[in-house]
């Protein structure tokens, strides 16, 4: 594939990776957090982490917008289901989220209409096929989505489309990247910055990571080169004792990110005072719900859901591995009780959560290349 | 100049904790699949993970039988001496037709491939429609002549038959179910359990065109694409491979779950490790296009005319040119090798240089495309 291939050349990763190895000090451990889950799923999917020195240990961060969704608002989408005035519709990872009470898989068996889409459009368009349902779109994802919502409801209301309803779990990536950096079990040098979340918001709400926190950043694309990338320019910045904010990803994202999304965001969207995070906790400003202007669309004004918080399993440690305190597998209900077929835990449902990305793909004996060392 | 050498000098990094947490999922694994689901859901419908629960944990319990309990794509009889295979398979895609064939086509090249791959020639087919109220007569007229085409490609008769009407709003306008019988070969010495360390593993031609043919048929992503179905009758490339003897271990028909569903359930009976080399795959850039598009994997992606093989290493040139030299296989390509580490699982050596597990399907990206 054109455009594509040329970032997955295994020439040039091993040129980056001899540079990584030639960079990385031999007495010095680095951890380096890929904040979003699209890298993790990258990182697994190609093997990325085979081409690093063993002292250069990427960290799984809170990045994956299906892990992040408490188990309380999977029950409050089950129990709009249940409506049998609506088609609920969701993508295709939100199906098999588990909540208090089984997932939406479960109620779709069960006689629940739930429909997967892969855009928020193509629930506006079931709405429009169906005007006697009320048909309802269960909106997960950080900035990088949102905008598609806000653009959807914006349309919606254009074409007045009465029966279109969304269920807001829009989040934000800056608020939940604070709270780590103020947790005192925190030990990392740097961060890869999510590169499609910066398409949006650009690189200037990543500074204070630098600024206040120390930490370098360098946001990234998604293909392994851009991950072999980023890993081998946070190593120079670390060697040159800098710490910036830095752009690999400058094909996409402009620093100042997309100032048209933002007042699409903007109109639809306001920030909710706190929003509970899958094994993070309540986090303040950390959401968007739906602005008054778009209150008519809003299904939790429409329905009434239970909206009781939902403690999580007890075994569950999703929360340390949000967070890269603990690897997947050192979770005591890893690849036993929890698996991709029967998951306990958010983060083995999405190909981009740690658990799941682990276990479908990194569950192995690892071995890295010994580098051989020329001196000049 | 420091640069990283590409030697096998490779430095195994697992802590011991890790190696521990790895060894408790490998058993978990290995352990007797069971079914504990509430309800049914579309994901046991898919041939992956879900499927073989529902398989292993539920059905074939019931009917502890010898011939049954191999699990392959038929099962074998012997009567008065003469091995017979037996197998049937019910077909419930949608849409009816669709890019490079239509249910009654599949439906006869389903089963007959299921015969080929415990290898089987084909002799006979019964065929079931459960038709619905309202359902336009020129379809079924079509359908059933897709049906006669499809047995006269594969040299089968069609000797048996039943129909069934439901109401208005069953069946999805039709489903059609065969059951076929075929004389086991008396090349055929093969077993899912049977892949030897150095084994080579083939494809008989480009994947995923099946499944994502259906999928966007449906129309559900407005993308225009020329994939077209690979549904085609296995048996001259099975008939083919049968030459190899005791050197040809296994064939498995590549359908739901794709190639990588197949490869898991080889790598599990024969308690070895499959390391595929993804860059040796075949897949053509309209597939691969369509997949990096919808984030699907085509390793798991349906197929309806593409067998994977399990050969000795010294029969892989034989076997790959004998593929190549049957219509449909010409694609056919050597993906991978089997190695004596017992893990049961199946490796990937990335085009990018690293390694990753591929892992039985799990879940459902395409419901209802056989």
């Amino acid at each position: 594939m054109k455009f594509v291939d040329e970032f997955r050349n295994a020439e040039l990763g091993a040129v980056l990776a001899g540079q990584i190895v030639s960079l990385a000090q031999s007495d010095r451990h680095y951890k380096i957090m890929e904040v979003c889950g699209g890298h993790t799923h990258t990182i697994y999917r190609y093997g990325v982490a085979d081409l690093l020195p063993a002292n250069v240990e990427l960290v799984h961060g809170p990045g994956c917008p299906v892990c992040v969704i408490p188990m309380g608002r999977v029950d409050d989408a089950i129990a709009i289901a249940r409506d049998p005035r609506v088609i609920l519709t969701c993508f295709g990872d939100m199906m098999r989220v588990p909540g208090g009470s089984g997932s939406l898989t479960e109620a779709k068996a069960a006689g629940a209409d739930v429909r997967m889409v892969y855009s928020p459009l193509d629930a506006l368009r079931i709405a429009q096929a169906n005007p006697g349902r009320d048909v309802v779109f269960f909106a997960v994802g950080f900035e990088t989505t949102a905008p598609s919502t806000a653009l959807t409801l914006m349309r919606a209301k254009a074409e007045r489309v009465c029966n279109f309803f969304v269920y807001s779990n829009h989040v934000t990536i800056v608020p939940p990247i604070r709270a780590l950096l103020e947790s005192p079990d925190l030990r990392l040098d740097a961060f890869i910055g999510p590169g499609h979340v910066c398409t949006v918001v650009g690189a200037r709400p990543f500074h204070f990571i630098a600024t206040d926190y120390g930490k370098p950043v360098v946001i990234s694309g998604f293909e392994p080169l851009d991950v072999l990338h980023s890993v081998l320019m946070i190593l120079r910045q670390l060697a040159e004792q800098r710490c910036e904010v830095e752009n690999q990803y400058t094909r996409v994202v402009p620093y100042e990110g997309n100032s048209q999304a933002f007042r699409v965001l903007a109109d639809v969207f306001e920030l909710r005072p706190h929003f509970e995070w899958r094994g993070l906790g309540f986090i303040s400003q950390s959401a968007l719900k739906l602005s008054a202007a778009y209150a008519d669309f809003d299904a939790e004004l429409r329905y009434s859901v239970p909206g009781v918080r939902v403690a999580d399993p007890k075994a569950c440690q999703c929360g340390e591995v949000l967070k890269g305190v603990i690897k997947p597998w050192e979770c005591k209900v890893f690849g036993t009780a929890c698996t991709p077929e029967h998951p306990i835990g958010t983060c083995m449902v999405s190909s981009e959560g740690a658990c799941a990305a682990y276990y479908n793909f990194g569950r192995l004996t690892r071995r890295h290349r010994e580098p051989e060392r020329e001196l000049v | 100049m420091i640069h990283s050498a590409p030697t096998d000098r490779l430095l195994t990094l697992n802590d011991a904790r890790e190696r521990e947490a790895l060894a408790k999922i490998a058993r978990v694994r290995a352990a007797p699949k069971r079914f504990r689901d509430e309800r049914i859901t579309m994901a046991h419908g898919a041939g992956g993970k879900a499927t073989a629960a529902l398989v292993s944990g539920l059905i074939a319990p019931a009917f502890a039988s010898p011939a049954l309990a191999p699990l392959d794509d038929a099962g074998l009889i012997t009567i008065d001496g003469a091995e017979l295979a037996l197998t049937t398979d019910s077909f419930v895609v949608r849409p009816l037709r669709f890019p490079g064939g239509s249910i009654g086509e599949l439906a006869v090249n389903g089963t007959v491939n299921d015969l080929a791959m415990v290898g089987a020639r084909p002799l006979a087919l019964t065929l079931s429609l459960v038709l619905e109220e309202g359902l336009d007569a020129e379809i079924l007229r079509a359908e059933i002549e897709a049906c006669a085409r499809a047995a006269r490609a594969a040299h089968v008769e069609i000797i048996a038959g039943d129909t069934k009407v439901v109401e208005r709003g069953h069946a999805d306008g039709m489903y059609v179910c065969t059951t076929g019988i075929g004389r086991r070969d008396p090349r055929a010495r093969l077993s899912p359990a049977s892949l030897a360390p150095g084994d080579r593993v083939l494809v008989s031609r480009s994947i995923g065109e099946h499944g994502m043919a259906i999928m966007l048929a449906r129309g559900e992503f407005e993308l225009d694409s020329e994939i077209v179905s690979d549904t085609r009758p296995l048996w001259p490339a099975a008939d083919a491979l049968l030459a190899l003897g005791d050197r040809l271990r296994c064939m498995r028909d590549a359908t739901r779950g794709g190639v990588a569903t197949v490869l898991n359930e080889l790598a599990v009976a024969s308690g070895v490790t499959i390391a595929v080399n993804e860059a040796n795959v075949p897949v053509t850039p309209e597939v691969a296009g369509a997949c990096e598009l919808l984030g699907i994997d085509p390793m798991y992606v349906a197929n309806e005319g593409t067998l994977v093989a399990a050969v000795a290493a010294e029969a892989a040139d034989e076997a790959l040119a004998l593929l190549r030299a049957v219509s449909g296989a010409e694609g056919a390509a050597i993906v991978g090798e089997v190695s004596a580490d017992e893990t049961g699982m199946v490796i990937v050596n990335t085009a990018f240089g690293g390694r990753r597990v591929m892992d039985m399907l799990v879940g459902d990206p395409l419901p209802r495309i056989c």
